[in-house]
């Protein structure tokens, strides 16, 4: 019989996800126990708090870690080697807890719709009925949406540090569970809403079954579910490669579900349109970020060693997901779902980077590495999206947010300041230089040419033509088209949303200028812990 | 320090002037080009004409990925400098109302965008890191596009977008060239994108010429060369003459620049490789360029055709590797950017008197307005290398070192002069000779402005006709240095 160990805890390294995870549990205490009319403040304040304590954690531990064992990375391995706290994750958690705070601030918004924030009123009154126009005449308000949201952070936190297949399971499902019921939560719009809710839960709990059985045949073949013991049974050639290649492809299935990525993108447009938009914007922003992290560290860590069976693998998916996101990004007329395809295209911009891996020996001094790339790239497109989804939140008419293109039209005399800000997000996607965009593209191609994957460079040149025009199609709706009828109005956001719009600005800008600093970062995060 | 200082005179410029109010923002505009026209003044001054790449300043930017700051000038980034200086002021000044006109976008606007191009521009002249070229080449894109679509006719949104899509496309593809490089420093030792290191590498064959189409491909659009020009006519058809001015004879030079540079420059062994293909290329668009011109009824499209004819000369001059033929290009370069540009405005100030761009709606303007219509005939005849004006000392260079090259070649290039003359003249002979248009008022002749305007392009036109010694003194030793990389030796032939 084996004897249980109680696995000691770094609470000193695990302090930002603690943090996170007690604030999540803090806040359905408040919900049972607070008073309506507290909650809102409460929440939010709450929600910031433990957002930027952990952001405080991340910054502190950054400068305390010291170089694991095996040399070669910095960091360590916590709660019985099942957390890897390393250079990779904790920029990812910076990250993450950056645009999650950025996430708080959008939720929290109240300015724009007449007093009410962009989510039901009460989610189980059925819409059209008497019960949901008695909860709008209540001024209900579900603030239930902040501990979901800090789930969901704590699990866009565990999902890239997860270090073995188990934890990373979990991480996964624990970010997922919370979007799938935020994107149901609409307060305009609901059935569209509550579809796209269901059509998320439906595909997700899909893949998260392939990563599962994935992860079962991996164990299989590994004996373990730690990625360092299946790393070391992949350089041992234990035998069994069928379950390795199955594994790996079933585990591929969910992670690439999640990035977005080509043939696993279906959810994408529908999901980024029916949810409120403060939740696509945290949700497209942090969920990449987070699945590229736990990607990475799947395929780097643990299945590095037999990298020559997926990487073409990767390029195929890479080159699809860039060519199938900006081509059907262009027939699209609802900027929303326009900014999913987009994010598609993205997705296949970052694989780029992730399949531009090279083994250490084979890096020039100073030569840029696929990780740094990846992280810088991840940085980039995250305060990119947020910020665009921002400015969507904006532009509205009498029935809410006009999310059609061609409504779009006269924008840059209406608003020039927002017409200004959203076209710089959009040049940003588009990857022209002087924005972040740019430094992250010219990042993830050199690692990828280095690597010697010259054909999906050139697929990537190609595809991000095809994508500049759909974002210089936006361009010229709002700057150089008459406007349709009375045209579009912009509301007047409060401090809240106005602040995401600026640092997202900010940053996209001094990323683009300035990405000394940040790539260096991205360089000292280094390497996973193997 | 200079260079930085020329650079961001502008760019302060175009900020300053896009936040004063409207009433003074022409004046302030005028005043910051007039104070970058001084700057660059200075700079030339500074500048020894013994060649070698001058008043350089490096400093590191993104140190991870080997760029760096680095600004510096030869003799060709100088004479671009100088070109887009002198023009700047020029285009504001003839936009001065037209800027304002209903339907534009008003000429705060204008000013602060034409500003923001030089700074770019200048920019694009004067860096030495492949990086930066890039980063500020793809940014004049962003001014460019909003000038075309914020100020012209009718339809130019659409032609800012088809714009902007082509010169895209070509940065992109340009950009997996520009990575290719790093990755070739990155092999040879050091990440680095500074063009005195990557020189001093040796690059493989086959990887130069990848490298080479990529870049040859950016510069053919920007330039432009057939088959990748037909966002030219579009182009200058809808955006006002002013702006015309500053894509054709400013923006599309980079694209010959660059192939100096960046072809000839760092891959001269790729640049010799398709020299057969290029100059068929080049050959191709000189005539094509001519004919279609011949055809065209709206004057400003008819102008901006031209220039497809002109940067065929351009292009040929570059790489039939002599250094006539390269002296030649670069002087073509500055002739044909005061040359086009006289021709552009005085386009422009007839269009706004006739209020049409047709010409057949157009005729007997030179009864009425003999010093437009005597402008208008210089331009004409510059351009189809009347002796004793500037464009004909550069044409006959390039014209001799394509004999030398091939008779064939020369023999077809020769072909161009008589269909410039036929487009020049017949533009003239329909607008201004003839009875007028029946019951339109009488065209008015120029006034003092617009005289003032055309004056220093006309001046220049005559004095580098006779005189074009002080350019050339300039040119030679880029043209000498140019072909020594690429291993020929002055007289022409291989060492």
């Amino acid at each position: 019989m084996i004897e249980f160990v109680k696995p000691s805890i770094d609470y000193f390294e695990l302090w930002p996800l603690l943090a996170v995870f007690g604030v999540a549990c803090v806040g359905v205490v408040v919900e049972a126990f607070a008073p309506r009319e507290l909650r809102y403040r409460v929440q939010v304040v709450l929600s910031l708090a433990g957002l930027v304590g952990a952001l405080v954690g991340v910054v502190l531990v950054a400068q305390r870690v010291q170089t694991h064992d095996d040399g070669a990375a910095r960091g360590v391995l916590a709660v019985g080697g099942t957390i890897a706290v390393d250079g990779p994750s904790l920029f990812i958690w910076g990250l993450v807890l950056a645009l999650a705070i950025a996430g708080v601030l959008l939720f929290a918004e109240r300015h724009l719709d007449g007093g009410a924030s962009a989510f039901a009123g009460q989610a189980a009154a059925v819409p059209g009925t008497d019960a949901e126009s008695a909860a709008i005449a209540a001024h209900r308000e579900h603030t239930e949406i902040y501990p979901l949201m800090m789930f969901a952070v704590f699990g866009m936190m565990l999902f890239p540090a997860a270090n073995d297949l188990l934890t990373m399971f979990v991480g996964l499902e624990v970010l997922s569970l919370p979007l799938y019921l935020l994107t149901g939560l609409a307060r305009r719009r609901r059935l569209l809403s509550q579809e796209a809710a269901l059509k998320y839960f439906l595909l997700g709990s899909f893949s998260s079954g392939f990563f599962l059985y994935g992860a079962a045949l991996l164990y299989g073949f590994a004996g373990s579910m730690e990625f360092a013991a299946i790393n070391e049974a992949v350089r041992n050639d234990v035998g069994g490669s069928t379950l390795l290649l199955i594994g790996t492809g079933l585990l591929s299935v969910g992670l690439l579900f999640k990035v977005g990525a080509v043939p696993f993108q279906a959810w994408t447009p529908d999901v980024y349109q029916g949810a409120p938009t403060p939740v696509t914007a945290f949700m497209a922003a942090g969920t990449k970020v987070a699945a590229f992290g736990a990607l990475m560290r799947l395929f780097y860590v643990a299945l590095g060693a037999d990298r020559w069976s997926w990487q073409p693998m990767m390029w195929i998916v890479a080159i699809l997901s860039m060519f199938v996101g900006a081509a059907l990004a262009i027939t699209q007329t609802d900027i929303k779902r326009l900014l999913a395809y987009s994010s598609v295209a993205h997705t296949g911009f970052i694989l780029t980077g992730v399949l531009g891996i090279q083994a250490a020996d084979e890096l020039a001094g100073g030569e840029i590495s696929s990780v740094q790339a990846v992280l810088f790239y991840l940085a980039t497109y995250g305060f990119a999206t947020i910020g665009a989804f921002a400015v969507v939140s904006l532009v509205r008419d009498s029935g809410g947010e006009t999310t059609a293109i061609e409504r779009w039209a006269g924008l840059g005399k209406e608003s020039p300041v927002v017409a200004a800000v959203f076209a710089f997000f959009l040049l940003a996607m588009a990857g022209i230089p002087l924005t972040s965009g740019f430094v992250g593209k010219l990042a993830v191609f050199s690692v990828a040419l280095a690597a010697g994957a010259w054909p999906v460079v050139v697929a990537a040149v190609i595809a991000s033509i095809v994508a500049a025009f759909l974002y210089v199609r936006v361009i010229k709706v709002m700057y150089f088209d008459e406007p349709v009828g009375t045209g579009p109005s912009v509301a007047y956001p409060s401090v809240l949303t106005a602040t995401t719009i600026a640092v997202g600005a900010a940053v996209t800008l001094v990323l683009g200028v300035l990405p000394g600093p940040v790539l260096d970062l991205a360089a000292v995060a280094g390497e996973f812990i193997r | 320090m200079i260079l930085t200082i020329l650079v961001l005179l502008p760019l302060v410029g175009a900020l300053v002037t896009a936040f004063v109010p409207d009433a003074l923002a022409r004046l302030v505009g005028l005043g910051f080009a007039a104070a970058t026209l001084v700057t660059g003044i200075v700079a030339a001054l500074r500048y020894d004409v013994g060649g070698g790449m001058q008043l350089t300043e490096t400093h590191t930017w993104i140190e991870s990925l080997g760029v760096h700051y680095a600004l510096g000038v030869d003799g060709l980034g100088l004479l671009m400098v100088l070109l887009t200086v002198v023009l700047v002021p020029i285009v504001l000044l003839a936009g001065w109302r037209e800027s304002d006109a209903p339907g534009n976008g008003g000429a705060r606007a204008f000013f602060a965008w034409t500003l923001a191009l030089e700074a770019m521009s200048l920019a694009v002249f004067t860096a030495t890191d492949v990086l930066l070229f890039y980063v500020v080449f793809e940014a004049t894109l962003i001014p460019a596009y909003f000038l075309i679509g914020g100020f012209g006719r009718a339809g130019r949104g659409r032609a800012a977008t088809k714009f902007l899509i082509y010169q895209l496309a070509g940065g992109l593809i340009m950009l997996a060239s520009v990575i290719g490089l790093y990755v070739v420093s990155a092999n040879a030792g050091s990440p680095s994108f500074l063009l005195s290191d990557l020189a001093a590498i040796d690059i493989d064959e086959t990887t130069q010429r990848w490298l080479f189409v990529g870049f040859f491909i950016a510069f053919a659009i920007k330039a432009p060369m057939f088959p990748v020009h037909t966002w030219l006519a579009d182009t200058t058809e809808k955006a006002t003459t002013g702006t015309s001015v500053l894509l054709v004879c400013i923006l599309d030079k980079i694209g010959t620049f660059g192939m100096l540079r960046f072809c000839l420059g760092l891959l001269p062994d790729a640049s010799q490789w398709a020299t057969p293909v290029v100059v068929v290329l080049a050959l191709v668009s000189i005539i094509y360029g001519a004919l279609v011109a011949i055809g065209q009824d709206d004057v400003l499209r008819l102008i901006g055709l031209t220039s497809l004819s002109h940067f065929g000369f351009i292009v040929l001059g570059i790489f039939v590797f002599s250094s006539t033929g390269g002296a030649g290009a670069i002087l073509y370069m500055v002739n044909h950017g005061i040359a086009t540009a006289l021709m552009f405005l005085v386009a422009g100030f007839l269009i706004h008197r006739t209020g049409t761009a047709s010409i057949r709606e157009m005729g007997g303007v030179e009864r009425t307005a003999p010093v437009l219509a005597g402008v208008f005939l210089v331009a004409g005849l510059a351009a189809c290398g009347l002796p004793g004006l500037s464009p004909f000392v550069s044409e006959m260079m390039v014209i001799i070192a394509a004999f030398d090259h091939h008779w064939a070649v020369g023999a077809v290039a020769v072909l161009a002069i008589v269909l410039a003359a036929f487009y020049a003249l017949w533009m003239y002979q329909r607008t201004m000779t003839g009875p007028g248009r029946v019951g339109a008022a009488p065209v008015v002749d120029l006034d003092r402005r617009e005289v003032g305007i055309v004056a220093p392009l006309l001046l220049a036109l005559v004095l580098f006709g006779f005189y074009p010694m002080p350019l050339l003194d300039v040119i030679n030793p880029v043209v000498h240095d140019t072909l020594a990389n690429v291993g020929i030796g002055q007289e022409g032939g291989p060492q």
